[in-house]
């Protein structure tokens, strides 16, 4: 009973054992794309979404009316904290394959993304991100021995153990907890948003979503509610190309850039190379400035590639070539800043090699700081009752009851 | 007869059901070309093609809408939820429409659909990779919820759920899918090529929705689970040397209440076991009808042991499963009581 289909599948550019194509990415030249003023309406800024705004060029020099004209000093700061959290990355996948931690997610290739936007914005502003985002914390200067902590599900765990390794908050820096149940911030950020124009404050709030997640109502709810009441928000799309096992054509990429939902919803939408610290930096500050003099929200698109695998429980050489990352046309976010420094005479290969020693060392110094805490396999642990805290702001007598119960059975 | 672990009898069950039903269609995140998260679809879209077994955007509402949508058209669609964590957003589609189709069109219209979906913790997943909703799902009148606790009953629950022309949610204990587990981390892992349950047959058979099974014979007290449950309450009855008949309920919607209804009529004292956490949990609706139907020959209060009413703490794994010290705690108190 053989039929033919007449569905579409999406088809994979390349699959394991072939050589990587990524002849579908369409690119436009560095300096290439106009930039608009930066409360231009909608319909006449349609092809931002389309294009790809690029600063630097091929032999590492910042063109077009995009470049940000950062000073040195910021453009050194972007390199350092972008190495910082690629170092820490790696520290903090080896603890996973050590057992001290139980998982763990790297954002190898899309450092240039949290680490340039978090420049861009005020410390005021607050972040709604997704789970590969830590190059925010970076920017905003939590000590990386409360991240590990936080790994670790220690007795300094910022959330008392209660979260998969990697779903930090921090009330503080205005940076919101980390939801595992993806696209729940993005109709979130939108509220935030929104209470701010209610208030009549000017900070704003900015959201994080990979390509895949895109595909959840809730990036539809948000857009709309971000559109129909011009909410102060910068809501992005990391489209690092891969959604686990499932390439960006299986969340819509296919047809159209993701950018071009921002449009379709009435909102400027913006597709920027997301491996270009000063493109990043500089679109950001536009969709800021735009969402702070209230001209409406912006839909961001960082085109990137998630050079990792998805996280330590997956295994990316089942369905992508091993050598995909590397011939990814875009390159990768610290390599090309590092280049643009030499290029301008500000950086050198025997600094670079300072500055990464310089941050391997403090790595590891926050990483033996942070197991005094407490490991997974380790102590000191955390107090077993803090389970019970924080389920309600007061403790209802049900859960007293268990927290007893638990004692008992413990025999403490 | 070949021994199967979970993951493979799943795979079983889907490979004989999409080689028999040219309608039969698979759907789900990463369930195709790479052979779900879990790989209990590995090598399915291989033999029988992308149009078949499909990979999907992640929206879960729009997985269930979808299968809704061709379960109408003619398919017998299966999809999968990668976590039941990750339910939720499908939750309108199941809940308003999946499970009220064919009332609301006095029997026009309705969707064999089929949602598999990995429960239960047990694997360090944190709060939203542990979760066992199912209790949620009972809830809701027209969807039958069924969970197996063996290899050989999750293939022929499997079939059963495909082949029946009412919805069915179908929770996999994932802490099942390579051994059994008796709640005891310290203990070396078991696989299923060495339990008699992991003995299934390589073709067709179906086990039947709606019938509970009694795993182990008994007089003293009965204990009624399902899923990673069940070892618990064996372990925890060998080790208090407590003769308990333990029934493994297997299918919430339709309840068997015969088969358990009639052993606690027999021991006079009852148990029973979820992860879920506790209140209204699908162990109060247990409670309540073995109490409406087994009250005068009861000899004490029926118990209950449970997840504790929090979410999954990720460092306090092994303190929130509810692990043979407390269900034996809690058989202990059942039969002290009275
Ligand atoms: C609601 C929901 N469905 C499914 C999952 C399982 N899941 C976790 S990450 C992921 C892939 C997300 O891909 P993408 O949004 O592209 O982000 P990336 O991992 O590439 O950064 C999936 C399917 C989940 N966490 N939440």
């Amino acid at each position: 009973m053989a039929r033919r289909s007449r569905l579409h599948i999406p088809q994979h550019h390349s699959r394991p054992g072939e050589e990587p194509d990524f002849s579908y990415l369409e690119t436009s030249p560095a300096g290439a794309v106009p930039r608009p003023d930066v409360n231009a309406r909608v319909r006449d800024i349609g092809s931002l979404s389309i294009d790809l705004v690029r600063v630097l060029d091929d032999s590492h020099v910042a063109v077009g009316p995009w470049n940000p004209h950062l000073e040195v000093p910021d453009l050194q700061i972007g390199l350092r904290h972008m190495l910082l959290t690629r170092i820490f990355d790696e520290r903090m996948q080896r603890a996973q394959r050590q057992g001290k931690t139980s998982f763990y997610m790297r954002c190898l290739g899309e450092e240039a993304v949290s680490v340039a936007q978090g420049m861009a914005l005020r410390p005021k502003d607050m972040l709604f991100p997704a789970y590969r985002n830590q190059g925010l914390y970076v920017v905003r200067g939590r000590p990386l021995v409360d991240l590990m902590c936080q790994l670790l599900s220690n007795t300094r765990d910022m959330c008392k153990g209660r979260q998969l390794p990697v779903m930090y908050h921090w009330a503080e820096g205005r940076i919101f907890s980390i939801s595992g149940n993806l696209t729940t911030q993005f109709p979130q950020a939108v509220g935030w948003a929104m209470a701010a124009a209610i208030k009549g404050e000017d900070d704003i709030a900015v959201s994080w979503i990979g390509e895949g997640s895109s595909a959840e109502a809730d990036f539809h709810h948000a857009m709309l509610f971000a559109s129909v009441y011009m909410a102060p928000v910068i809501l992005n799309i990391v489209n690092n190309q891969w959604a686990i096992s499932t390439f960006q054509g299986f969340a819509g990429g296919e047809q159209r850039s993701f950018a071009a939902r921002g449009p379709g919803y009435g909102m400027a939408g913006i597709r920027v190379d997301g491996n270009d610290f000063l493109a990043v930096h500089a679109v950001t500050q536009w969709a800021a400035e735009r969402a702070r003099t209230g001209a409406g929200p912006t839909l961001i698109e960082h085109v990137t590639y998630r050079g990792a695998a998805h996280s330590t429980s997956d295994d990316p050489a089942r369905y992508r070539p091993k050598d995909d990352y590397e011939k990814w046309p875009l390159g990768d976010p610290v390599l090309r800043l590092k280049n643009h420094l030499i290029a301008l005479g500000e950086w050198s290969e025997e600094r670079h090699q300072a500055l990464a020693q310089e941050l391997e060392v403090h790595v590891t110094e926050s990483w033996k700081e942070a197991v005094q805490y407490g490991t997974l396999t380790d102590g000191p642990r955390l107090n077993r009752d803090l389970m019970f805290q924080d389920v309600f702001k007061e403790m209802p007598e049900q859960l007293r009851k268990q927290r007893e119960q638990l004692r008992a059975e413990q025999g403490v | 007869m070949p021994q199967m672990n979970m993951i493979q009898a799943l795979n079983s069950a889907m490979d004989i059901m999409l080689a028999r039903d040219p309608n039969v269609v698979m759907l789900g995140e990463d369930i195709g070309y790479f052979g779900g998260v879990f790989r209990v679809t590995d090598g399915l879209q291989r033999k029988y093609g992308e149009h078949r077994v499909l990979d999907t955007p992640i929206a879960e509402g729009a997985i269930v809408g979808a299968a809704i949508g061709m379960g109408v058209n003619g398919l017998r669609p299966v999809a999968e939820v990668q976590f039941a964590d990750y339910i939720y957003p499908a939750c309108d589609q199941i809940f308003s429409e999946l499970a009220r189709l064919r009332y609301r069109s006095a029997g026009d219209f309705w969707a064999p659909v089929t949602i598999r979906t990995p429960c239960g913790g047990g694997i360090r997943g944190g709060q939203t990779h542990s979760q066992s909703p199912e209790g949620i799902f009972t809830h809701v009148c027209g969807i039958k919820v069924v969970m197996p606790s063996t290899p050989y009953d999750a293939k022929g629950l499997l079939i059963a759920s495909i082949e029946d022309d009412d919805p069915v949610v179908f929770f996999e204990p994932k802490r099942l899918y390579n051994g059994p587990f008796d709640g005891d981390v310290n203990k070396p892992a078991v696989p299923w090529s060495t339990h008699p349950k992991g003995e299934v047959p390589d073709g067709y058979y179906t086990v039947p929705i709606g019938k509970a099974e009694i795993v182990r014979k008994g007089s003293a007290v009965t204990m009624v689970a399902y899923g990673t449950m069940i070892y618990v309450c064996e372990a925890a009855a060998r080790a208090l040397g407590i003769d308990a008949e333990i029934i493994d309920v297997r299918s919430m919607v339709p309840l068997d209440t015969d088969t358990i209804c009639t052993s606690v009529k027999k021991t006079g004292r009852c148990l029973i076991a979820h992860e879920a956490t506790r209140f209204s949990g699908f162990g109060a609706e247990l409670s309540a009808t073995i109490q409406e139907e087994c009250f005068w020959d009861l000899e004490a209060p029926i118990g209950r042991v449970a997840g504790w009413d929090t979410p999954y703490p990720h460092a306090f794994e092994w303190e929130y499963f509810p692990g043979p010290l407390r269900v034996a705690a809690a058989l202990q108190a059942v039969m002290e009581a009275a």
